[in-house]
């Protein structure tokens, strides 16, 4: 068995692809009408475009907004990626006009930040610390 | 501050989580209940659990311990001194001759 995608619960799939894609820089994968207005949205990073899949998947279940919002009030992520350098990618990130609410702070044996996705969810970034 | 306020105070106090966060808070303010976990995490001591720090933040709160702000959709939490304040002027302090040394210049 093995994990070929991940969700993160979006308000809107259009807005949600503009910010992933474009902001973040990830690639869609697969774009599939499952109608009614829904997409099979998926995104990989083109450092790993075989790698785990991103869904973004439409938050209209009704309790996906109580979930979303008491994960927000508390300020925990709803997911996590990994970067390289994270004092870069969050000052590139910043200079495209993502908000942060958190770091970057040393969490451990890693390095994290946290930032809004504007759909709805904070998202973690990590970077691995050397091994001392 | 009147015995019930005392009683907050102390009881919120009677606690080494609780006494935690407050160190915690006194280092930065305004940290969400993540930020406090994490950096828990960081510290190599032994984990703050979310539930555990959520219900240890309301007996601050009702203390009067923290202060409670909002940035955009997420809660933040800074220390309050003045009930460890009002606590040291109203009870504490006249069992002890003047002020911990530690402490006397941030009560300046």
């Amino acid at each position: 068995m093995k994990i070929y995608v991940t969700s993160v619960l979006v308000d809107d799939q259009s807005r949600a692809l503009a910010f992933y894609r474009d902001i973040l820089g990830f690639e869609v994968k697969h774009d599939i009408d499952m109608g009614g207005g829904a997409r099979w949205l998926t995104l990989v990073s083109p450092e790993d475009p075989t790698g785990t899949e991103l869904l973004l998947e439409p938050s209209g279940h009704p309790a996906a907004g109580p979930f979303r919002s008491a994960l927000v009030a508390d300020g925990i992520p709803f997911t996590s990626f990994m970067v390289d350098d994270i004092e870069a990618e969050v000052t590139r990130l910043k200079s495209l006009g993502v908000t942060f609410t958190l770091g970057p702070m040393d969490a451990g044996t890693v390095k994290m930040a946290v930032f809004d996705d504007t759909c709805g969810n904070l998202i973690q970034i990590i970077q691995m610390k050397a091994p001392s | 501050m009147d015995g019930e306020g005392l009683d907050r105070v102390f009881r919120a106090l009677a606690d080494p989580t609780r006494r935690r966060i407050i160190d915690r808070l006194r280092q930065r303010p305004n940290q969400s209940l993540f930020e406090l976990c994490a950096a828990s995490v960081a510290e190599g001591t032994a984990p703050l659990t979310r539930q555990a720090v959520s219900q240890h933040l309301d007996m601050l709160e009702k203390a009067g311990l923290i202060s409670v702000t909002w940035s955009g959709r997420t809660k933040l939490h800074t220390l309050e001194s003045a009930p460890l304040q009002l606590a040291w002027e109203h009870w504490l302090g006249q069992h002890i001759d003047g002020k911990p040394a530690a402490t006397e210049g941030e009560l300046k």
